[in-house]
This record gives C-alpha cells, structure tokens and sequence, in this order.
C-alpha cells in the first residue's frame, strides 16, 4: 500500500514545491526588475558623474543600540553631503540578526545586486563582504582593528577596497582631558591588567601620550581582582592623577579604587564611562553616532567619485562624548574649566 | 535570480556536511547532541589558525575533521562511561569548546582574508568563488555520502544502526551498545568540523560566535529533507539530508530578496520554513487530483 502511495505523493509534492518557488521567483522577479533598472542605470552613471540613483548596501551583524546608532548617523552623514533617501540614493539594509551564515547570504546577495558602495557594521560583517569582492568599495564602521581583521594593508594606505572608521578607545585625547582637568599633574599612574591584551595596547598608547605632554609616569598591574587594592595604594602616593584603561577587572573594581584614592584625593581617568559612575572622574569616549556620521561623509566622497577606498585613511572618531562625574569632582576639589561643565553629571 | 540560486546551494552543500552529521546522532541514533554548536566552530578555529600560521588548506581541514572526532569522543565518554544524559553530555562539551577554541585562536576572531584557502587552489583555474564552493561542497558531500553508504553497511555500521532502533535488542544481539554510541557521535561530529572548516573558508574568517544557532539550522535541514523527499533507502536518505541543507539556504536567500524590513528576516524565515513543512499536510487537506493520493507516510 505505502509502496504505490508513495510515487504519486512524491510527484506531486515536488509539484507544489516548485509552484510554490514559481510564485516567490515571480515576486521577486517583479521586485528585482526594478532593481535591475536602478542597477543599470547606476552602472551606466559611473562612467558620467552626475548621477540619478545611487544604490547602498548595509550590513549589520546584529541589533545593537551602538550599531543602529552607527547606521542611524551614517545615513545623515549621506544625507548632509546631498545624497537624501529617496531623492538620489537608496538603501538596502540588511540585518543577520546574529547569524553568521546569513552574512554570506546578505553579502552574496549586495554583490549581485552591484550596488555602488557597501556598508559594513561591526568585523564579521566587513569580513565577510570582503571576502566575497575586491570591486565594490567597502566602508566598515564600529570595528576596532582593521589590521588585525586583515580588512585593510595599513591603517594609512588601505590598498584595497575596503577603509572606514575605527571605534578603537581615544587613549590620547583621554590622557589631554586629564591634563586638562588636573594641569599641575606631574606624574600620573597607569593602572591595568597585565593577562588582557586589549589593555595591555591601551597602556602603552597611554605612556606614549603622557611623555609627549612632558609629563612622568609609573604604572603598576594587576592579576586578578584581588590585586586591586595593594596596587592601587601602592600607586597614589607617587602620582597626582591615575589613568586606567577600559579593562575588565578594573571595571567591576572600581569602588575598590575610588576607596583609596578618595583618601589621598588622587582622581581617576578612565577608558569609559561605567567606570567614571562607579568613582572615577571623567573620561570622553566614542558617540557610534557621530562614528556613523564620519563614515556617512567617507561614503559621500566616493559616491561623487573625490575619492576611492585604497587611499583613504582608516579615521578614528573626530567627536567624542564627555562624561564628568559631578560628585568626584566636588569631593575632591577639582574645578572643572567653562567649557566642560555642560557635561558634568 | 539564477546567480542567487547558485550562492544559496554553494552555501547548502558546505552545510550540508554538518546535516549529515546531526542525521547520524539526531536518527539514527536517537540523541539531540548539541556539541554541534561548539564542534563546527572547533573546526572552523583549528582550520583557520593551522591555515592562518601557514599549513596547507587541505592539512588543516583534515586536522580540523579530527578535532572534531575528539569533541565527539569526549560527548561518547561523558554520556556512556560517567552516564551523563546524553543532552547534558553535548551542553558540557559545547561550553567547555567555547574556552577552547579561544585558546585555539587566541582571540574572538581569524580573519582569512587574501590568504590561499582550499577554494584558492580552484580559483586560480578560472572558476569563480562560488563555482569553486559548490565543485568542493560536490565532492566532499559526494564522498562522504559514498564512505557513510559503505560504512553503515558493514557490520559495525549495522550494529550503530540497530543500537539507535532499540538499544536492548541491539544488546541482546552481543552489540556493546556504548562503544556504537561513542562510535556515532565521533563521526557525526568529525562531519560536522569539516563543515565548520569548509565554512570558515568560504566566509574568510572564523568567529567565536560562529555556531550560535547552528543546531536549530540543522535540525530544520534534516527535517525539511525528510519531509520533502520521500526516502526509500539509506542512500536516498542520506542525499536527501543534503538537498534539505541545500532547500533551507534557498528559503533564506528567498526570504532576503523578498525585500522585507530587516528585523523580520527571522520571523519570515520561521513562516517559510514552516509553510515548507506543513505542503504535505496541506496538500492531503486538498481535494485529491488522483484517486491513490491518501494519507502520506513520510518516515519510512
């Protein structure tokens, strides 16, 4: 019985499945004409530079506040510099909703379509566009190392198809808001992790920066959390002023630090701003915003045809987000200058 | 339309290795083993950091496959000799990969990018990316089709079969159980590894996050093939498991051309997935076109 079932069965389920591929080939068919259109034209539109509609891919990894925030401020970055949506420039957005498979598929599908720039969020997602073409310019925001991701030869000279903009942490402009906040500091005290790379690169951009402002400095690390207090009481009596890196043991020992120090009344600069709440004194740190925005003005570069990915610097953030801890500055006496007290919470 | 297609089964095919995989542990044996997710990062952190340091892609992969069959040796061991369930057992050994493919990396991510991977070899013949993903997903998915067809033909493989259909006749019958089902779950996640590996090349890089969702992929791949192609044996069986890969990643590719708003890809993923699925049931609820159209039988 099963036997003689089966045929017909099969027949016609392969029957319903290729109507049911007919129907969404021909929805998409009708979707993708258009879109053939405006890819055609766009493509005939590069060789002529005053273009009618220009056709943007973005790829995010995943909903995150940060990187809506850096897509949200991308998209006014074109908008600002003459390409509005739905005037003269169309975006895809296509969200892999952490998925990484569907990066593929995303990528796959923007290079098919040869929209005229892609916008990548976060590393994997630059990743794998880059992997799938070396011809349509890719611009990554809201990743940290483009080096080390092998997106790029050098931060300086790209040399491919890909450049962007780099969240990496403003350790030198933090080390300038310290000698700003605290101008009679002589020495100021590093503090880390010694086991977590990430910080370990933080501290020596840090020591870097403090010799250049003509300033001393001692730095002392840390294993683990139980380490904390020695090392800091160790440190405050050397040093006016401390500045700790974004770290993941400092960040949960902060009112560990805030304890010492609060004594000595030695402030604290640090890496971002859970750490300032939790005791320290300031720090600026990188609006994904204002990263996206940046990126948005890249993008307007190459889409006028002013400049092309191989030679544009990879650009750290420009605008950064003060944050000053009210209470600390009060508790210790610091008074902040004119042009900071907007930004003391 | 027909370039989408293409990316989608080049895509499909290097799954496909990890649907067999979870085919093996998930049917034949009967055990939900979730060292899936951490065993196709594992094999994609072994491959891209031996291919990264400069070993050839073809060493690497093979590496990778081994490592794989060792996550699965320690799921075996944790489950039959400490009687672990054996859910619990692949949840162990999931998160305990987690720290060691960090280790294997030394950090979140591999990046592969301008570096000759096993596709390169094929590239440089003339054949595009996707061309040469799908001639390698055809020849690994073949081969390991062909090897699986013989293998559990023999008395070994018999033995794994009848371990997963019921365990106490198999034991009755002098089949030491464990060992079968140790047996099992090296292979499948051997399989899945080379999956892991095969993927890490093609996307250019090898993430921590990799695997998240990858269980939930392949369940819905072997299920789309069983419900979809009538199996009348083994092999059709297991060629069917690979089209069911193959269909799901067209599903995706569809979905994203439909052009829906971005946060629904999943929501619209879940629906097609389904609507897929319930064809045979919709089509019994039908009027039938012929007269031997009755109530399907889909397992066999």
């Amino acid at each position: 019985m099963v036997k003689s079932n089966r045929k017909p069965w099969k027949k016609l389920v392969m029957g319903v499945l290729v109507a049911t591929l007919l129907v969404l080939n021909v929805g998409c068919s009708g979707s993708q004409s258009s879109s053939n259109e405006s890819s055609s034209t766009a493509e005939e539109a590069t060789q002529t530079p005053s273009q009618e509609n220009f056709r943007v891919g973005i790829i995010q990894y995943m909903s995150h506040g940060a990187l809506d925030a850096a897509r949200e401020g991308f998209i006014a970055g074109l908008a600002d510099n003459g390409f509005v949506e739905g005037d003269n420039i169309t975006f895809d957005y296509q969200n892999a909703q952490g998925d990484q498979s569907n990066l593929s598929t995303i990528s796959d599908r923007f290079v098919n379509d040869k929209v005229d720039l892609v916008l990548a969020i976060a590393t994997p997602a630059a990743q794998a566009v880059a992997g799938k073409t070396t011809e349509i310019p890719i611009l990554g925001t809201a990743i940290t190392d483009y080096v080390a991701a092998r997106l790029v030869d050098s931060n300086e000279k790209p040399g491919g198809n890909v450049s962007g903009t780099t969240d990496m942490n403003p350790v030198k402009e933090q080390i300038d808001l310290l000698a700003k906040l605290i101008p009679d500091a002589k020495t100021v005290g590093v503090l880390y992790t010694s086991s977590e790379d990430n910080s370990i690169v933080q501290a020596k951009m840090a020591k870097e920066a403090i010799e250049n402002l003509g300033l001393k400095y001692v730095e002392v690390t840390v294993t683990n959390s139980n380490d904390v207090q020695q090392a800091t009481q160790s440190i405050v009596d050397q040093c006016d002023a401390i500045y700790i890196p974004t770290d993941n043991v400092f960040s949960s020992a902060m009112p560990v630090v805030h304890g010492v120090t609060s004594q000595t009344k030695t402030p604290v600069i640090c890496g971002e701003t859970g750490m300032v709440k939790e005791g320290g004194l300031a720090t600026l740190g990188t609006s994904y915003y204002d990263l996206g925005y940046q990126t948005g003005i890249m993008a307007a570069k190459i889409l006028k045809g002013e400049a092309e990915p191989a030679t544009m610097p990879i650009e750290g953030a420009k605008n950064f987000e003060y944050y000053i801890n009210g209470a600390v500055a009060e508790e210790f006496g610091i008074t902040i200058p004119e042009d900071l007290k907007q930004y003391v919470q | 339309m027909l370039q989408i297609i293409l990316d989608a089964i080049s895509l499909g095919l290097i799954w496909a290795i990890m649907t067999i995989g979870i085919y093996i542990t998930y049917r034949i044996l009967d055990i939900a083993d979730l060292t899936v997710e951490g065993s196709i990062t594992l094999g994609a952190a072994i491959a891209a950091s031996c291919i990264y340091n400069g070993m050839s892609p073809f060493g690497a992969t093979c590496l990778a496959l081994f490592g794989g069959m060792l996550a699965g040796l320690v799921t075996g061991l944790l489950h039959t000799k400490l009687k672990i369930p054996a859910l619990l057992s692949g949840i162990l050994t999931m998160i305990a990969l987690y720290s060691i493919n960090l280790r294997i990396m030394g950090k979140a991510n591999v990046s592969l990018l301008r570096i000759d991977t096993i596709y390169t070899f094929l590239e440089n013949r003339g054949l595009s990316h996707t061309n040469a993903v799908i001639l390698w997903g055809l020849i690994f998915v073949i081969g390991i089709i062909c090897i699986l067809y013989w293998f559990f033909g023999t008395e070994i493989g018999c033995a794994i079969r009848a371990t997963g259909n019921n365990y106490r006749m198999a034991r009755a019958q002098g089949i030491n159980t464990n060992n079968m089902i140790i047996l099992g779950l090296v292979i499948s996640n051997g399989l899945v590894a080379i999956s892991g590996a095969l993927i890490a090349q093609s996307q250019n890089f090898a993430d921590i996050q990799m695997g998240v969702g990858s269980i939930v992929i392949g369940l819905a791949s072997v299920i789309i093939g069983e419900v979809l192609f009538a199996c009348k044996n083994f092999y059709s069986r297991l060629t069917s498991m690979a089209l069911g890969a193959i269909i799901y990643r067209i599903i995706i590719a569809l979905v994203l051309r439909l052009g829906m708003p971005a946060n629904d890809l999943k929501l619209f993923t879940a629906l097609t997935v389904a609507l897929a699925l319930s064809l045979p049931v919709l089509k019994s609820s039908l009027p039938p076109l012929k007269k031997t159209v009755k109530e399907n039988n889909v397992r066999c």
